[in-house]
């Protein structure tokens, strides 16, 4: 690996000491960022083993959750944790996508700066405050309004049905949506502002338009980095606790609709870990903290696949 | 300072004599001068009040968050008599607290349900657990309903049956014919609205006292639900605290939901009216939950872990009801420590008692406060009784 020409050219006479340092250095703090996953992920399993011993795999398609009888299933919980971030990943995704086209490839500088700085500026802002806002400001909003209109014009599917409540699956997305939006729409802006501009300047002297500039040349070759920009809102929108907990109705079961209220694995546990029994209640809130690990990391896992995937057919190697 | 119980003690003939001895002195000592002139000498067993020591002691608990301000009151004006004696309570939940105990993390642990036998197999092993009572708390149902001519329902009534109804899913209107039954005066108003629950979406011992009721009102509730702090809802959204329910219940027209006593008043909605075991229609108060505990005194268990008072007898006792508790080992492994927790506890039981309804507590009844007081002389360290 290392050049015999390299320490002649640098080392005057000194040790390569510092050399030795900085490197290992760097090792074991970068192994140790992989050993506390792994760690983490060694004691969640050992105390959350216990709701697996004795429910099984039930304990994941179960759909009861009942401390007082000791049956515990996490189905519900699973469902509104990949429900909330589809929606607001439905929602995001093109949002944040064509905003940050926007940004970097149409919008004059005096015009993107203070745009760019009001975008990152949504990512400042505290999620309980986003929670507050949702339970009196949003929700209320989009009970009368977008609910009531998607329940009237699609309400005949049954995905689209029910009440409106204005809390809910859906108004837990909405608020993920606005929360991960910062996210995509950064990172997204970096990575086509990124793109080279010979790229651009080749299409536009083929005699392309600024549409097929950006479809042909800028956004195929920003694709694996919009999409990791996008598992990093999901790794959010999953993860996130306190503003969905506000608004999700934490309903202990299934959703039948988008609009029904719904749980989400890390609602679930923030709200009822500290007044927990130590044994089975316990063991299976791990339990659930273990599923939502799985979920977030199978997730990427997937999205590298496919990034490689599409780098791959492109020729420009992994990002 | 407000009415001294050990002076009402005085009408109580149940009250033992040791007791009173014990605590004789206490009764005209000024708080702000107790170490300088306690000193009671009546009776054999008889020792002066329990002091803390001179040093400097911190203490630290953990547990229930309904007591939470009552104690953050207590711990002030005990540290404003003893300024040596430092007192931190983190209001992080009863099941939290229990677990603090449970692992030695904290000196004192509190809980809104008294423990389990479970939960008291897990301690570590020859150690015994005491309970305190501290207060007691009531658990009312808010409600947000428009009438049918816009203005809002005040004053409505259910009983019994009717709560278990709307909570099992059964009733589902709010002009069902079973809830006029019990508002003649409002039947003409209540509205064709749909019953909304708020229940709570963390474990917490307000839904422990609540379920508790239901599951002893109703045997439908008892088979398909059970009691406990997290119970399987069979309809409702939740929230999470007491004031999530009250955000959700005053969001939405036709909401029911169930809060601590003190959370029905900070939301200015209007509570229900519940039927008690005499039949009577109370609303929520301190004085109808002391009521309930007083009725039920001579039952008040040996270990003093009492499950909540639902259905107490008498005219003016509030149905739902449930004490609070402060956990300590009997045994207590530093003498300091040890000294200022009985100490601490002997003024929560005496003065601390009189602060407790200007803040929305409920005091204890006079005979479990002179129980209480006497199961402090149960605390030793080193083998030695703290307070003999």
């Amino acid at each position: 690996m290392t050049a015999p020409a390299e320490p002649s050219r640098f080392a005057r006479g000194t040790s390569r000491v510092p050399d030795l340092i900085f490197r290992s250095g760097t090792r074991i703090f970068a192994l140790v960022v992989v050993g506390l996953l792994i760690l983490l992920a060694i004691q969640l399993a050992v105390s959350g083993s216990q709701v697996f011993r004795t429910f099984g795999l039930s304990f994941i398609t179960g759909t009861t959750w009942d401390p007082v009888a000791g049956v515990y299933g996490a189905l519900p919980y699973i469902v509104g944790t990949l429900g909330a971030a589809l929606i607001a990943l439905i929602l995001a995704a093109p949002i944040g996508i064509l905003t940050a086209i926007f940004l970097s490839e149409l919008a004059p500088r005096r015009v993107a700066m203070p745009l760019t700085f009001a975008v990152e500026l949504l990512a400042a802002i505290p999620s309980v405050v986003y929670g507050l806002w949702g339970i009196f400001v949003l929700s209320p909003i989009l009970k009368g309004t977008v609910e009531a209109w998607m329940i009237g014009a699609f309400g005949w599917l049954p995905i689209f049905a029910g009440p409106p409540f204005g809390i809910g699956l859906f108004a837990a997305g909405v608020i993920l949506t606005i929360m991960i939006l910062p996210t995509i729409v950064s990172i997204s802006r970096e990575v086509i502002s990124s793109v080279p501009n010979n790229q651009r300047e080749a299409m536009l002297a083929l005699g392309a338009t600024r549409w097929e500039t950006v479809s042909k040349a800028v956004l195929p070759a920003a694709r694996s980095g919009i999409v990791g920009a996008i598992i990093l809102g999901l790794g959010r929108a999953l993860g996130e606790t306190m503003a969905v907990t506000m608004v999700i109705g934490n309903g202990e079961h299934i959703p039948s609709s988008v609009f029904d209220t719904a749980q989400t694995i890390a609602s679930k546990i923030a709200t009822t870990f500290s007044e927990a029994q130590i044994g089975l209640q316990t063991s299976a809130l791990i339990g659930l903290g273990l599923i939502l690990l799985v979920i977030t990391i199978g997730l990427n896992i997937i999205a590298r696949l496919l990034v490689w995937r599409a780098s791959g057919a492109l020729g420009d190697g992994p990002a | 300072m407000t009415i001294r119980m050990p002076i009402r003690t005085g009408t109580l003939a149940l009250a033992t004599m040791l007791i009173l001895g014990a605590c004789g002195s206490g009764a005209t000592t000024a708080p702000s001068q107790p170490a300088a002139t306690a000193g009671g000498t009546t009776g054999p067993s008889a020792a002066p009040n329990p002091v803390p020591p001179t040093g400097n002691v911190t203490l630290t608990g953990a547990g229930a968050t309904f007591p939470g301000l009552l104690y953050q009151v207590w711990t002030e004006k005990f540290s404003a008599v003893y300024p040596n004696i430092q007192i931190n309570y983190q209001a992080i939940g009863s099941g939290g607290g229990i677990k603090g105990i449970t692992e030695q993390t904290v000196d004192f642990g509190a809980s809104d349900a008294a423990m389990k036998d479970s939960e008291i197999a897990a301690l570590p092993a020859g150690s015994k657990i005491l309970h305190v009572p501290t207060a007691l708390g009531a658990v009312v149902l808010i409600y947000n309903i428009k009438g049918k001519d816009g203005s809002a329902i005040k004053g409505l009534k259910l009983d019994a049956d009717n709560v278990a109804g709307i909570f099992l899913g059964t009733i589902t209107k709010w002009s069902d014919a079973k809830i006029a039954a019990n508002n003649a005066d409002l039947a003409a108003n209540l509205p064709d609205t749909a019953i909304l629950i708020v229940h709570r979406a963390d474990s917490s011992g307000t839904t422990n006292a609540f379920t508790t009721y239901l599951d002893t009102v109703s045997p439908d509730w008892h088979t398909k639900v059970g009691a406990g702090k997290e119970v399987n809802w069979p309809v409702g959204n939740g929230a999470p605290g007491n004031d999530g329910v009250s955000a959700g219940v005053k969001q939405t027209d036709g909401a029911v939901g169930y809060v601590e006593l003190e959370y029905a008043t900070v939301s200015g909605l209007s509570s229900a009216l519940i039927k008690n075991a005499a039949g009577k229609f109370v609303p929520g108060s301190v004085d109808g939950v002391t009521a309930a505990a007083e009725a039920i005194v001579d039952k008040f268990p040996a270990d003093f872990r009492q499950v909540p008072i639902i259905n107490g007898a008498g005219d003016t006792t509030y149905p739902i009801a449930a004490y609070t508790y402060i956990l300590a080992y009997v045994d207590q492994k530093d003498a300091d420590k040890g000294k200022s927790l009985v100490a601490f506890l002997y003024w929560a039981l005496t003065d601390g008692q009189g602060e407790e309804k200007a803040i929305g507590y409920a005091p204890l009844p006079q005979a479990v406060q002179q129980k209480a007081l006497a199961e402090l002389h149960r605390l030793t360290t080193g083998g030695a009784p703290i307070w003999p």
